[in-house]
């Protein structure tokens, strides 16, 4: 079965970028449920959607040949910046933001698609994943923004640690509070328009919440629970591939359901513990 | 004599068009054990929020360890236990060791990494606060009292000079306080910290302050526990706007 994804190369290269998202995804997902900005995701992968209909816009109206995973994380980027800039302005409702922003985001997204007069298969792949859309132009990119990530996450990991877990107390230590959170915003609008391809953009927040709602309930420890998360997302990640390929379902699907299906055995066993 | 540890001359501040503290001129010497105490909504926690530099005074100047707080550039010489501590949420899992370690994260400075001194000093702070057991448990699943212990030790971990604790007690059983009490009486004495803390169990707390203060908008109260004690019920019906019933322990 898995023959498949070493023989052909478009199916490996969204195997390979599949398990790249698995580990990415989750880490960025993890500080974000604990701060309980979970809805930001969704927000964010709906400005991405817009910047994927601009890049499909430009192409099919005007014949610039923008690839959508650069418009997407442009647009994700710069969306990611109102947002914080909107939760400086609206202190005492910081949630606000993300229906402007989300709405915003559809907004523009039926602006450019009605312009380019629908888009159809192309669209569709966008929503809910492909496992055939990879190109290894898009290998590439997603590696550079995983390595990135990493990287930054590594170097700034006991900063966002004691930020998570108490803000207050973060600024009155004297870190850079405010632009610790713009670089964290602006990982996590990379980390969306590179999940994109294989999960789609209206299941992105789910990879990057699930397996830490799964992974919460039984960890250890902050540690631990980046560890499980990871875990539990290249599971989902790698048997929603394979069997979205194989049952010809879009992979976003059944990422999730996998997803999904962990949360509810993590949910059992703290029950069977307790 | 030392300087100050804190000093504040001429503080007015407002939220809003509310008046929250009116003309205030105090100081916090070097080595004292300050109680401060005062009714709800006195202002004792946005005095702390000014001392802290996270609100901005109207008129006046206050100064930490000598310096505007606005320039002081180790913030980890103070240790902050914040009245909203306990209502972090409960669901995240950070263990005890965890939250301690973060304690000295901005005294460690970005690009670095724990050595092993820091890491004995984290099990060092736990151990001072009786918690070495707990090390590795989830804090979410302690006790108030045990959580409120382990806010301590974060804030000792990176051994400041000041500690300010605003109302660290509350719903804490009464074995617990006089154990909490106990450390910071070790706090002071033997490591000779600088105190203050904001609390309304003064029967408790005047057996241990070296300095009082009573804060209602102005301050109304600065002495020692002896004065304190003689207060008359008329000097906190004053104090407090309305009339009190003094409790004598
Ligand atoms: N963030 C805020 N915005 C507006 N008013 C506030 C704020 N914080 C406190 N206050 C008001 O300031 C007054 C003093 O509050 P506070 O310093 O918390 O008193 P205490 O700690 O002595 O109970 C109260 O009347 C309170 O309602
Ligand atoms: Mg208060």
């Amino acid at each position: 079965m898995l023959l498949d994804f070493l023989t052909y190369p478009f199916l490996r290269y969204t195997f390979l970028t599949g398990i790249l998202i698995g580990i990415i995804a989750p880490l960025l997902g993890t500080f974000i449920v604990v701060r309980r900005q979970s809805l930001i995701a969704d927000a964010l992968s709906h400005v991405t959607l817009a910047g994927i209909s601009f890049g499909l816009m430009a192409e099919k109206k005007y014949g610039w040949v923008i690839s959508p995973i650069y418009s997407g994380m442009v647009f994700s980027v710069i969306g990611s910046i109102f947002i914080e800039k909107l939760r400086t302005v609206y202190k005492a409702y910081q949630e606000i933001s993300i229906p402007i922003i989300l709405s915003a985001g559809v907004g523009l997204s039926v602006i450019f698609i009605s312009i380019a007069d629908g888009f159809n298969t192309d669209l569709f792949n966008y929503l809910f994943g492909s496992v055939s859309a990879v190109t290894i132009n898009d290998f590439y990119v997603i590696s550079g923004v995983a390595a990135f990530v990493l990287v930054i996450i590594w170097l700034f990991f006991k900063e966002l640690f004691t930020m998570s877990f108490d803000e207050e107390q973060a600024t009155i230590a004297g870190l850079h509070v405010k632009w610790i959170n713009m670089l964290f915003i602006i990982l996590t609008a990379l980390v969306i328009a590179a999940s994109i391809r294989i999960v789609g953009v209206l299941l992105v927040s789910a990879l990057m919440t699930l397996p830490v709602a799964a992974s919460m309930r039984i960890a250890k420890g902050f540690k631990q629970m980046i560890f499980l998360s990871i875990l539990f997302g290249e599971i989902a990640v790698i048997f929603g591939i394979i069997s979205g390929y194989y049952l010809d379902i879009p992979p976003g699907g059944t990422i999730v359901m996998t997803s999904l299906f962990i949360l509810l055995v993590a949910i059992g066993i703290k029950k069977i513990r307790k | 004599m030392t300087t100050p540890v804190v000093s504040m001359s001429n503080i007015n501040f407002h939220y809003g068009s509310r008046k929250v503290l009116d003309n205030i001129n105090f100081e916090i010497p070097d080595g004292a054990f300050m109680g401060l105490v005062g009714p709800n909504g006195g202002g004792k926690t946005t005095l702390i929020r000014l001392i802290l530099g996270l609100e901005k005074p109207e008129t006046g100047e206050i100064m930490v360890f000598g310096q505007p707080i606005q320039k002081l550039k180790n913030k980890d010489r103070i240790g902050f236990v914040s009245q909203k501590a306990n209502s972090f949420n409960k669901g995240f899992p950070a263990t005890v060791y965890e939250v301690v370690a973060s304690g000295l994260t901005a005294q460690l400075g970005y690009f670095r990494f724990l050595s092993k001194k820091d890491k004995q000093k984290i099990h060092e702070a736990i151990a001072q606060v009786g918690m070495t057991e707990y090390t590795k448990q989830n804090i979410g699943d302690l006790s108030g009292g045990q959580q409120q212990r382990i806010f301590i030790a974060r804030a000792l971990v990176s051994d400041p000079e000041l500690i300010i604790l605003d109302e660290p007690t509350v719903g804490i059983d009464y074995e617990n306080v006089k154990r909490f009490y106990e450390l910071l009486y070790k706090l002071s004495t033997e490591y000779k910290k600088t105190l203050l803390l904001v609390t309304h169990d003064t029967g408790t707390m005047t057996q241990y302050a070296t300095d009082i203060v009573c804060l209602n908008k102005t301050m109304h109260f600065h002495g020692n526990p002896d004065e304190y004690a003689s207060l008359t019920e008329a000097d906190f019906s004053q104090i407090y706007g309305h009339p009190v019933s003094l409790v004598t322990h």
